[in-house]
């Protein structure tokens, strides 16, 4: 007795984004406009874009969770919680923060237009501003710190040094970054199957620009919720 | 069968033995190192768990492990919250995400390793430095935590004053905590990355296997929950080392002394804790049930049923995983509006839950089920679900949860449906995997042994103890003795405790399976279980770069079981649709 076989790919299962046969599959962000050819066995240069923009949702959970809980905390407390006024110097570091991030788009510039010493120069400048953002916040807290209001003082303050400490930290790093980039360009970009000199500088901009938004957000947050 | 793919040469494989084996960036060494940590947590949370219940019937009894021999109920405390902290941190998180999935997710979607392997290995070490603070805690001046592994303030908030192991213990276990939220964000950040950037081609979201799919959500929950944990744990650090008032109200009397906090709340640790701590069951969860679905369908040879409502089932369950946090708060006190949407989101989890049961039922259905011990594991992990999740109806509603919230009942329901199904689940993953991660199979009388007796030991376990908390009785009292009402409840406590001590014992007959089978056990081909999905393709165990330089296209979903006309019954995902033809024509 003979069966007719039916043909085998009738019955392949439809799959939404599956028309792609033997293509490279769907991918969502951080193309930087670019399509990237599909190398096998190695890690796409925008994948770091990702890594970044996934690492700044993090991030961003993480001060979420402190909004929320000073924003609760606050409500709880009632007459506990004695609102804090920002320290004035905080807009001159606000300034600053907003200098450091026009700086670093000058300089990605230059390193678009392929002139490397002006790029290491405006990079390190950049860089420079973070450090005297720092310093500036330093500033603030012995201020702080004048007017007898330590860490735990009060339910504000205690929540004022956390974030701003949390902040100081993640642009620490990224001063760090900054430096270490530089550095390397400065030496020649070693070729590594790793990331790429000018995938490094979009990576790097992308976190610094995220931490001052940050700032300017929780800068604002303090000026209205104290 | 050979398929069409793309040959390139990648990386040397590092040859010392340091890169190699220690600070390797290989993602299938960091899968095992991710395993065997987990082994030792649950060794070692497995004897905790086995001295709480022996205590629990000779209360007088001399221990090991004690200090002075007799344990006191602060000790008791102590060890219930290592139990709880080791089982849901260092095993239900660690083993089927981190050390499965780095295992398995590069191969299962064709990808040489994980996006960042060098953050991989920075997230094995962070975890593995968090494990040590945490086991720490057993040997620092008075001991383990007493505060349980949701560590309520104020009692974890004080320091020393308010109990033995709150001191130093408590300081390292938040330590502990907050490294590994640091490790787990970077991990979840890995494979996110590696999910979305890294698939072969052709190997569309929607081809994936259901496992990926599984540490995909799971990745997703991490990286939006671990935050949260690490910003509530930095604030809870803080109010215990300088002082400061997050979580510690005013008036607070202590052993006769007034505390000098003001203004805190704890209800605020309990929000941030558990806007964590619910999706965290689902990190637990999630990934054992992609597991089983894959195992299943495997056995079964049939596709598994309903592929695309499997999916959206998972991704229901973790996005309602983040609202309804409240329901472990129902006796904290809340606005009774808020209690009823609580509810009402909790039982509506019910819906994605009961679709996933539908889907492994009727994949089961008239299917020639194979028994092997991974599939005897994968239907253990579905009946070990809906059993504990029934329970979790009824604690679903504010009004039946204030009466069972503090007793049995809830030790019942989180045991079986997030505490031994997950384990089932990385069981089956174990049963099933073994044979590609060490190229020999296990021994499968020994595995029916090990399933049979913890199978019913966990059923003999738990089940009971939902009738000893409808009953009163209630959890973490160390001495049950010492109460009069609780004495009649010592039949059933002995049951249970003597059903624990086989359960446990059985687990020796695993070690050693595993660890004669490593050395013995008949060698396993390139694919023992005809499995279709790409990990079969490669060499047991695979090569450095995983595909030996031939990178697979994908041509097809990854449960093409039982085709029909087809040669064989199961059609790998990077055979080519005319090859699939001409084998089924000769």
């Amino acid at each position: 007795m003979s069966v007719a076989i039916p043909p085998v790919e009738t019955r392949k299962p439809a799959a939404p984004f599956g028309a792609n046969y033997g293509g490279p599959p769907i991918r969502f962000l951080g193309n930087d406009g670019e399509p990237e050819p599909w190398q096998p066995g190695r890690t796409p240069q925008r994948t770091y874009t990702l890594g970044m923009i996934v690492g700044i949702g993090a991030s961003s959970m993480f001060f979420l969770a402190l909004v929320s809980a000073s924003v609760v905390h606050r409500g709880l407390a009632g007459n506990a919680w004695i609102p804090l006024r920002p320290p004035s110097l905080l807009w001159a570091t606000s300034a600053l923060a907003l200098a450091s991030s026009s700086t670093l788009v000058h300089a990605r510039r230059k390193f678009k237009s392929g002139d490397i010493d002006t790029f290491i120069r405006w990079w390190t400048i950049t860089a420079v501003l973070g450090i005297c953002f720092l310093g500036g916040q330093l500033l603030a807290w012995r201020q702080l710190v004048a007017q007898g209001l330590y860490l735990a003082s009060n339910p504000s303050v205690s929540f004022f040094y956390v974030f701003t400490v949390a902040h100081g930290l993640h642009l620490l790093g990224g001063v760090i970054a900054l430096f270490w980039i530089s550095w390397r360009q400065s030496h020649g970009w070693r070729k590594s199957p790793g990331i790429s000199r000018s995938k490094a500088t979009s990576v790097a901009a992308l976190y610094w620009h995220f931490v001052t938004v940050l700032w300017l957000l929780l800068f604002s947050f303090f000026l209205i919720g104290g | 069968m050979s398929a069409h793919g793309h040959t390139i040469h990648v990386s040397e494989a590092p040859t010392g033995f340091v890169r190699k084996y220690i600070f390797s960036t290989d993602h299938k060494v960091i899968g095992i190192q991710y395993f065997l940590l987990a082994l030792t947590a649950v060794m070692v949370g497995l004897v905790l768990s086995v001295l709480m219940r022996i205590h629990l019937l000779w209360p007088d009894a001399k221990l090991p492990f004690i200090a002075n021999g007799i344990m006191t109920p602060a000790q008791y405390l102590a060890l219930v919250t290592m139990h709880g902290t080791l089982m849901v941190f260092m095993v239900l998180t660690t083993a089927p995400q981190s050390g499965f999935g780095n295992y398995f997710l590069p191969i299962q979607i064709g990808a040489p390793d994980m996006a960042f392997p060098h953050l991989n290995m920075l997230s094995f070490w962070v975890t593995f430095v968090s494990f040590l603070c945490l086991v720490s805690a057993f040997v620092v001046p008075d001991g383990a935590p007493i505060s349980g592994w949701t560590a309520y303030t104020p009692l974890s908030g004080l320091g020393q004053i308010s109990g033995p192991g709150e001191g130093w213990g408590q300081t390292m276990w938040i330590v502990s905590i907050a490294f590994f939220c640091l490790g787990s964000l970077l991990g979840a950040l890995n494979f996110i990355a590696t999910i979305i950037d890294m698939r072969a081609p052709g190997m569309s979201l929607f081809r994936m296997p259901l496992t990926c799919w599984g540490w995909f959500v799971t990745a997703i929950l991490g990286l939006l929950a671990f935050g949260i944990l690490l910003a509530g744990g930095i604030l809870l650090l803080l109010d215990r080392t300088v002082g400061t008032s997050f979580f510690l109200p005013a008036g607070l009397v202590v052993t006769d002394q007034l505390q000098p906090h003001s203004g805190g709340s704890p209800l605020l640790w309990q929000h941030l804790f558990w806007f964590f701590g619910h999706p965290e069951v689902y990190i637990a969860i999630l990934p054992g049930m992609g597991v089983a679905s894959h195992v299943l369908s495997t056995f079964c040879r049939k596709p598994i049923f309903g592929y695309k409502a499997m999916v959206i089932a998972m991704n229901a369950i973790g996005l309602l995983g983040f609202m309804v946090w409240g329901h472990h708060m129902f006796v904290s006190g809340m606005n009774p509006y808020s209690g009823f949407a609580f509810s009402i989101m909790t039982m509506a989890i019910g819906v994605p839950s009961a679709i996933k049961t539908f889907n492994w039922l009727s994949t089961l259905w008239g299917s020639k089920i194979h028994f092997d011990t991974p599939m005897l594991f994968a239907i253990g992990f579905v009946s070990l679900f809906v059993s504990g999740g029934l329970s979790g109806i009824f604690l679903a509603q504010p009004a039946v949860d204030n009466l069972l919230h503090a007793t049995y009942y809830v030790v019942a329901h989180f045991h079986l449906v997030m505490g031994v199904a997950a384990i089932f689940g990385i069981f089956a993953a174990t049963y099933f995997w073994f044979p590609k991660m060490f190229g020999r199979m296990l021994n499968e009388k020994l595995g029916k042994i090990h399933f049979w007796f913890t199978f019913v030991g966990a059923y003999c376990i738990f089940m009971p103890m939902h009738f000893l908390g409808l009953a009163g009785g209630i959890r973490r009292y160390a001495d049950y003795t010492a109460i009069s009402y609780l004495q009649s409840m010592r039949p059933l406590t002995m049951f249970v405790s003597f059903a624990a001590f086989v359960t446990a014992t059985a687990q020796l007959v695993f070690l050693y399976n595993f660890f004669w089978s490593l050395k013995n056990g008949p060698k396993a081909g390139k694919n023992p279980w005809n499995a279709t999905t790409l990990e079969w393709i490669t060499e047991s165990p695979p090569a450095h770069d995983n595909f030996g330089g031939q990178y697979p296209s994908v041509y097809r979903g990854p449960y093409e079981y039982s085709v029909p006309g087809a040669a064989e019954d199961y059609i790998p995902q990077n055979l080519e649709p005319s090859q699939v033809a001409r084998e089924a024509r000769s």
